[in-house]
Parts: C-alpha cells; structure tokens; sequence
C-alpha cells in the first residue's frame, strides 16, 4: 500500500490501481472470471437511445485490502450515460444482486414512476429483475444516477448521465460552453467497512469518526494567546449545550478514502490536454457523506453551469459542493501538469486528479487546511446581522458579483446596516418569502437538540473553512440562472415551511423533528407556484435534494436567483425557493448526505 | 419508610439530592418557553468577534440568542403543526401510494445494539476484577437496557447488581429508565429491586446516571455515576468519575447503612488504539460513610481505601 503524508494528517492514499487486477493477478486466476473485477478509473461511456445496465458485486481494492462493491456493468463510477435532450429512452437495468436494487436518475424531470426511488415510485428492482426505465429528456447538462436502495449508493453505484444540448430549435444550452476537452470528475467516497456498520457506530458514540476534537492541548493554547478567561468563554456555549464545535461532518478519513473518477489520490486520475485549449470539467459529488472543496490552485475556474443549468459564467478559485450537487467549469491550464484538489469539508482527507499534458505527470499537492471551529453564527444564524452588508445581497448581487463573493464571506465584517423598513412593505404578502421563524410542534421534544430562532438569510457565506482563506470562493449568492428561473414568474400562492432537524447525541436526522417513519407527506397541487422555505436548526449543512421537479432559489427579498436540484443549506441558515410541479406522483425530498436521508431527513411530496 | 428516615435519607444523600436537581434542570432544556426571549436582555450588536459574543451570551441558551438588529421575528402562540401540508394523506394513503404495506422504511424504525465495557478491570493487590458494562437493544428512542456490575475476588463472584431497565427518551440528551435491579452477594441476601433513574449527557459534557431504587419491605437506594471525559490529545483521554450510593434502610447482612453508605472517586487514563478499544490505568479511592462506615468498622474492615487499576474500555 502506498502512502504518503499529508502536512496535517496521514490518512490512506489508497492504491495506485485502485482495481483488484493489478495488486492480486492470482484471485482472478483462482476465480478464472476476469469479468468479475471492478474497472475503475474514468469509466466506459454509453450512449444511444438504448442502454443496458447490470447491478452486480464485483471485487476491488483501494486499500489493500479486497472488498466486494455493489457495481454497474462492473465499473467504479459507472458507465458514463451520454444521452441526448429531446431522446426516449429505454434504459434496462437488470439485477444481479441478491437483494433488491434501484437507479435514480438524479436531477432529471421525468414521470414518477421512473424515478427509481423504492417504496415511493415503484417496488424496487427484485434479484434476477430486469426494469425497463423509459423515459424522454426534456433538459441538458450535467447529472448523475445512483442506487436509491440501502446504502448501495455508497459501495459503488454512482456514475455521471450528460444530456447533450439538441442541436437547434429549443436548445437551452446551445453553443454557450465551447470547450476542446471535456471530462467528467466524479468525486465520491469509499469505505472499507459495511456501510450499516459504520452506521450503527454512529448510533452508538456520534463522533466516533471525528479525530479533530478539542483538546486540553487545545485550551491551554488559546489561553496563551487569548488568556484564561479566553479560552474559557470560547468553550463556553459549546460546552454548556453539548454541541460539539468541530463537528464538521459525520464521517472522516478515518474510515473514508476520497475518490476522483474512481481513482484513490495515489492512483491519481489524470485529464489530459494540449496547452491552449480549454477543457470542460464536470464536478459530480457522487459521495456518500462528503462535501469537497475544489480547487485547482494556478487555475481560476470559470463555472457555468450549477446543476446542469445555466449560469451567469462566474471565476471562482475555489468551490464547495455536497453529495448530488454538480457544477461544470472552464480552465484554461497553462502548465505542464495542474493537480486538481478536492480536500473534505472536515479536512482529514483529500482526493485528487491531475490535468497533465501527459500520462505519469504530477503536479504539487497543496497542505489540507486547518481544521475551524464552527462559529456562533453557525450556531444560532444571524448575530451580527446589523453588522452585515445586506446591499452585497439583495437584488442586485449578481451585478455586483466581485462585491457579493468574498468580501462578504466573512460574518463579521462590513459595516453598513440595512434598514429593512426602507423597502416599506411588499404589494403581496408572498412576495417576499415570511420572515417569522415557525418551529413545529415536533421540534420540542428528544429528536431535535437545536432551534434556531433568528436564523441568517443571506446567501453570500462559503462557509466553515472557506471563510477569509485568501481564495474567491464561489457562494449561492453568486449563482444566477441564465434561463429556467423565470419559466414561470408567477408569485407563490403559498409557503411550505419546513426545518431540517437533528440530535447529534442519538444521531437522527428529520424534517421538524420528524423522521421518515413518524412524517406524512407534503401535498402539492400540480402546476401550482409554491415556497418552500428550508431553515437549518443543525449545525451541519445539508445538502437538500426535492425530486421530480425543479428548486428555483430565490434571496431574502424574493428575488429569483438560480434553478437547482439540489440546494446545500448551511447551519442556521433560512433559504427560500420557488417550485411548481408539474409532475403528478409521489416523489422523495431528502437530505443528500446518505446517512441523514436514511436516519430520517426524508419526505415524500404528493402531487395530485 | 417514615417521615424521619426520610429526613435522614436526604440529609445523607444531600450532595446526590443537589445533583438531582442540577440533572432535572438540565432535563427541562427542551422547554418551549425558553425560546420567547426578547430583544430586551439579548447581548448588544456591538460583537466583533465570536469570543466576545460568548462572552456576552453569558448564560444564555442558544435560543435566547438574538440580536437587536434581527428582522427575523419569533413565533407567537402555538408551535407549527408538522402535518399541515399532508392534506390528510399519509405515507400509505391518499394519490398515487403504492398499494400494501409501507415498503420504505429508514433507519428511524430500525434497531439497533451496542455493548459497552466501560470499565473492566483488575486490581492486583487485592486480586479484584470489576465489571461495569452496559449493553442496549432498540430504537432512537426506546430501547432494552442492561446494566451490569460487580466485583469478583479471588475468582469468585463476590457481587454483582444487574438493571433491566426500558429506556425511553425524556429528551434531546436524557433518557428516563425504569424497570427492576438484582443484587446477588457471595456472602449475604439477594435484593431486587424496582428502578426509576435517568441516564443521559448534562450540560458541559457530564454523563450522568442518577437511579432511585425501590425493594422489599420498603426498603430505598439512590444511586449517582458521574463521568467525564477529558482529552488530553485525540486518543489520550483522562476519565474522572463519581459514584455516589445511598441507602434508606440499614442492610446489616449486606453490611449496608442506611443514609449515605459508600463513595468511589476514580481517574482512569486511557488510550483509544480505536475509539472502541482502549486500554487504561486508573486510581480510585472508596469510601464508605455513616452507618455503613459503622458496619465496616464493627466487622474490621477499612472504611477508606485506593486502589490501583488496570482495564480495557470497550464497546461494540
């Protein structure tokens, strides 16, 4: 097993290879079925109006050690889908498992019966079941499908689906993102151990996977820098409510090897290109629990499209993404080789590529960031408000993109107050989405250890870790649709509150204090404009993703900004955005982090 | 047990009695009211940085946490009602359900186990293992407790408590626990008992276990385990830990006093190889006090002791 340490931590790099083939040539003997390994790596790409997929176990080791993944056609990610919009088309997707398996096809607007989610669209693929999934694609973009059963997502089942813009008449995309090259990177995460497993230990001891604790050594630094009664008012709040200031993420390295397309960050993935051509690169987070923070230090990434639609082109060094979230970049690389550095929100691990004008070549691997406390406004939202710069984000932020990006990161500085009496109050009530927090009933009891009640609202944070590092980090506030948002510019006829929700002591996750089991689904007329309004009562972001139809996010003042399928939510924070559902059926809405949707942070939404 | 016993019973238990209010206390976190603080007693907009924030919040909760200049207003009257947007549907009913049972079930309706070794040790002096574990089968929520503890000298059994206990959560952090306890002594009776206790995580990070214990013929206890866990780097932690038992009534053959019979202090110091195996050195010091100390005395024993431990924590 190679190794090599990172400055902060050492955590596993994971084979070179990353398939079973090269490290262990004699089990495929002894097995005498090649086909039976995992291939990893930039996976095969299908295309066509006709795709056949199977679901099997097939070994492979990115540790050194073997272990069975739940895999597409054999492959880690899977197959690669490159459809076309306007197509049908018919995807089999047979099961050769020995429990039941499921695709969803994420971010794509489709009957709900194609869905692919067990339970509500349809029963579940059974073993030795072939499903037929036919479908017409109305969108382009960027996407991705994944298994919709257990945690199957997270043993192997994830690969990328690209509708390619329909050449002429509607074509949305058309030839806006001109690119030489275009690769899809597909960030996810793997783990050694039986995903349920890893589960269960979180319902034992909730930070089991957390090696970044505050420690003594940790006190008696501060109090030489800060004093004694420093260092103690900082612990202070933590302390008093049991909330844990470096709970970053759930998982970590300690159990996690980051993946690019597959490949460990020993095995380095490598895009290749000619220097002066621009290369189109297709940022998946297919992980199951892990948020990256991507850049490619030497390089400014010009993101175009946000979740397969659309943007404003915005220059950004650096972005964060959740599990379901996709962007697409422009680079224009100039070096011989440049690394591409996906380091994990909670900064134990990293995974990592390389852009090289050739095969073998490398690029220097930056230092993982310090690990940050979260801060009271993580906690409890909007403490400096009055503090703030609200003029970075109300209507005109996107023109004021250079503004609203990172100066304004930071919670803590800027100094004009907004008085919001000024705007006076709105024709429509609705215009603007409601300001008054409603905790639900359910939120008053064991399930939930946090209420926000003055929550924050601006969209222009990047977030724990990101803030004030010297990069253009890109936020939510500087996404801007360049078509879709205004499909439908009708005002919302009613909002739909509702609070994501959790104990991190018990470890469960919910909407208002409510896990799956205990919810009854959110009805929505078809073709109604409804808000949805989406606070925080966690410190932790999640990653929220509504099926079946579209989440077009909106600020605090009402203003469209950007159509989504999948929004990260940030501690204590309160965003709002508008859907119309023009889909009838029964569709899932979850928290994108496997583990919350499958502690309980899931609904259904009934269209009817 | 009489009025007077009674008044005794607390008198002796008195630091326990203080640490049951401090654990209902912090029992009550969860009440609404707490939320509807006003902008009158918030801490001024004035923060320039975190440290000073926390240092102006001062006692407040996180949700008394607001700010002058919030355009965020608080709920008034009754909470939301999480059901409202159902329009009467349910997971299983109304458009487009699957037929028959409900097919998607979360994590939420599973069960789940663990059994934890917190201490198990022995001490070579006086060639005594001790036995503390805990093991757990259920929900979220409701779970099957079992605890179990003891000592064993010379290889034999000399005694041991078992708590079957239904634990069903009182709060984010407590769990109320109720059910029966079995005490069997080498030399001496056999008690059983009913148990109403709590058990949970306390403000700035206490596990408590506070237990009140009804048996026959009236007979009453009180029990106290307080721990803490100090990391002293990410795998080196120092665990300090009380434990407080009080009995109502004498118990001469189990050489128990009634009032405050017996206190251990210990500090153990272990090192987590992984967070579900670490081995660990410890000191604790024992006491036993007023009519239990009594008994002692009568019967030769040492009333104060400190004994040097080796263990393994674990838990699966």
């Amino acid at each position: 097993m190679k190794t090599f340490s990172a400055t902060r931590r050492h955590f596993v790099q994971g084979l070179v290879a990353g398939g079973v083939l090269a490290s262990f040539p004699a089990l495929l003997h002894a097995g005498g079925r090649l086909e039976n390994q995992t291939h990893t790596g930039t996976a095969p790409v299908l295309s066509g109006q006709s795709i056949d997929l199977v679901v099997a176990e097939t070994p492979v080791n990115f540790t050194g050690v073997i272990r069975m993944a739940t895999t597409i056609n054999g492959s880690i990610p899977a197959p690669t889908l490159r459809l076309r919009e306007g197509d049908e088309v018919t995807i089999r997707v047979t099961n050769r498992l020995k429990v039941p398996t499921s695709i969803h096809w994420h971010g794509i607007i489709l009957p709900f019966q194609m869905d692919g989610v067990p339970g509500i669209s349809f029963r579940g693929i059974a073993p030795g079941e072939t499903f037929v999934y036919r479908f017409k694609l109305q969108q382009s973009g960027t996407y991705w499908y994944h298994s919709h059963s257990g945690f199957q997502e997270m043993t192997g089942m994830y690969g990328a689906l690209i509708v390619e813009p329909r050449e002429g008449r509607g074509s949305r995309e058309g030839d806006r993102i001109r690119a030489d090259r275009d690769y899809v990177v597909q960030l996810s995460d793997w783990t050694d151990e039986d995903p349920m497993s890893v589960f269960a230990k979180l319902k034992v001891q909730s930070d089991v996977y957390n090696f970044n604790q505050p420690t003594v050594g940790d006190f008696f630094r501060d109090v030489s820098t800060q004093g004694f009664s420093g260092a103690l008012d900082k612990r202070q709040m933590w302390n008093q409510m049991r909330m844990n200031p470096t709970d970053l993420a759930d998982l970590s390295a300690a159990t996690l090897t980051y993946l690019m397309n597959g490949r460990t960050p020993a095995g380095n993935w490598t895009g290749l290109f000619t220097p002066g051509e621009r290369v189109r690169l297709r940022f998946i987070n297919a992980a199951s629990n892990s948020f990256y923070d991507v850049r490619i230090p030497g390089l400014t990434m010009a993101v175009v499209q946000a979740d397969g639609q659309n943007i404003e082109p915005v220059e950004v060094d650096e972005f964060r993404f959740g599990p379901g979230e996709t962007y697409d970049v422009l680079v224009e690389p100039k070096d011989e080789a440049h690394t591409i550095f996906a380091q994990s929100m909670e900064r134990t691990g990293f995974a990592r590529g390389t852009l090289a004008v050739g095969d073998g070549l490398s690029a220097p691997v930056p230092a993982l960031d310090p690990v940050e406390w979260l801060t009271m406004a993580d906690m409890m939202g909007q403490m400096d408000h009055g503090k703030m710069d609200r003029g970075a984000m109300g209507h005109d932020a996107a023109q004021n993109k250079d503004h609203a990006g990172m100066e304004h990161g930071s919670m803590h500085h800027g100094s004009m107050a907004m008085d919001h009496s000024q705007h006076g109050m709105p024709q429509n009530s609705l215009a603007k989405p409601s300001q008054t927090v409603n905790h639900a009933r359910t939120e008053y009891g064991p399930s939930v250890d946090m209420r926000v009640d003055r929550p924050r609202t601006n969209l222009d944070d990047p977030g724990i870790g990101l803030r004030n590092n010297g990069r253009r980090v890109l936020t939510l506030a500087d996404l801007k649709s360049l078509d879709g948002v205004l499909d439908d510019s009708r005002l919302p006829v009613r909002e739909i509150e509702l609070h994501l929700t959790g104990n991190m002591e018990r470890y469960s996750w919910s909407f208002d204090g409510l896990e799956f089991g205990k919810s009854t689904p959110v009805a929505m007329k078809h073709g109604e404009r409804v808000r949805v309004i989406l606070q925080n009562d966690t410190m932790m972001t999640h990653p929220m993703h509504l099926h079946g139809m579209w989440s077009d996010l909106e600020d605090d003042q009402g203003s469209l900004r950007v159509r989504r399928h999948t929004i990260p939510v940030q501690p204590a924070q309160r965003i709002s955005f508008l859907t119309t559902p023009h889909d009838l059926g029964r569709w899932a809405w979850h928290c994108h982090l496997l583990f919350h949707m499958d502690a309980g942070m899931f609904r259904e939404v009934v269209v009817s | 047990m009489s009025v007077k016993e009674f008044a005794r019973f607390c008198l002796g238990a008195g630091v326990i009695g203080g640490l049951l209010f401090s654990a209902s206390v912090f029992a009550q976190q969860d009440d609404p009211h707490a939320m509807h603080a006003k902008d009158a007693d918030v801490p001024s907009q004035e923060h320039t940085d975190d440290r000073s924030a926390a240092r102006a919040m001062g006692h407040a909760t996180m949700e008394h946490a607001t700010s002058n200049h919030g355009d965020m207003q608080m709920q008034g009257g009754d909470a939301r009602d999480p059901h409202a947007y159902s329009d009467g549907y349910t997971l299983t009913e109304g458009p487009y359900a699957l037929p028959g049972p409900r097919q998607l079930k979360l994590a939420d309706e599973h069960r789940f186990w663990s059994l934890l070794g917190d201490r198990l040790e022995y001490d070579a002096d006086n060639d005594v293992t001790t036995f503390d574990l805990q093991g757990w089968y259920g929900t979220t929520y409701d779970r099957l407790v079992i605890k179990l503890e003891g000592d064993a000298v010379d290889g034999r059994l000399a005694e041991s408590q078992t708590d079957l206990l239904w634990g069903h959560a009182l709060n984010a952090y407590f769990d109320t626990q109720l059910g029966v306890r079995l005490d069997q002594y080498d030399e001496g009776t056999g008690r059983e008992w009913l148990a109403f206790g709590i058990q949970g995580l306390a403000p700035y990070w206490f596990e408590l276990d506070l237990t009140a214990y009804l048996g026959e013929g009236g007979r009453t206890a009180l029990s106290l385990e307080a721990e803490y866990e100090l990391l002293l780097t990410q795998r080196l932690i120092l665990q300090p830990r009380a434990e407080l038992t009080a009995y109502g009534k004498d118990d001469a053959v189990n050489g128990l006093g009634s009032g405050l019979s017996d206190v251990a202090l210990g500090l153990r110091l272990r090192y987590e190889f992984s967070r579900q195996f670490a081995p660990y050195v410890g000191i604790e010091w024992n006491g036993t006090f007023g009519a239990t100390a009594d008994q002692a005395r009568a019967n030769g024993d040492a009333t104060k002791d400190t004994r040097y431990v080796a263990g393994i924590r674990f838990w699966f």
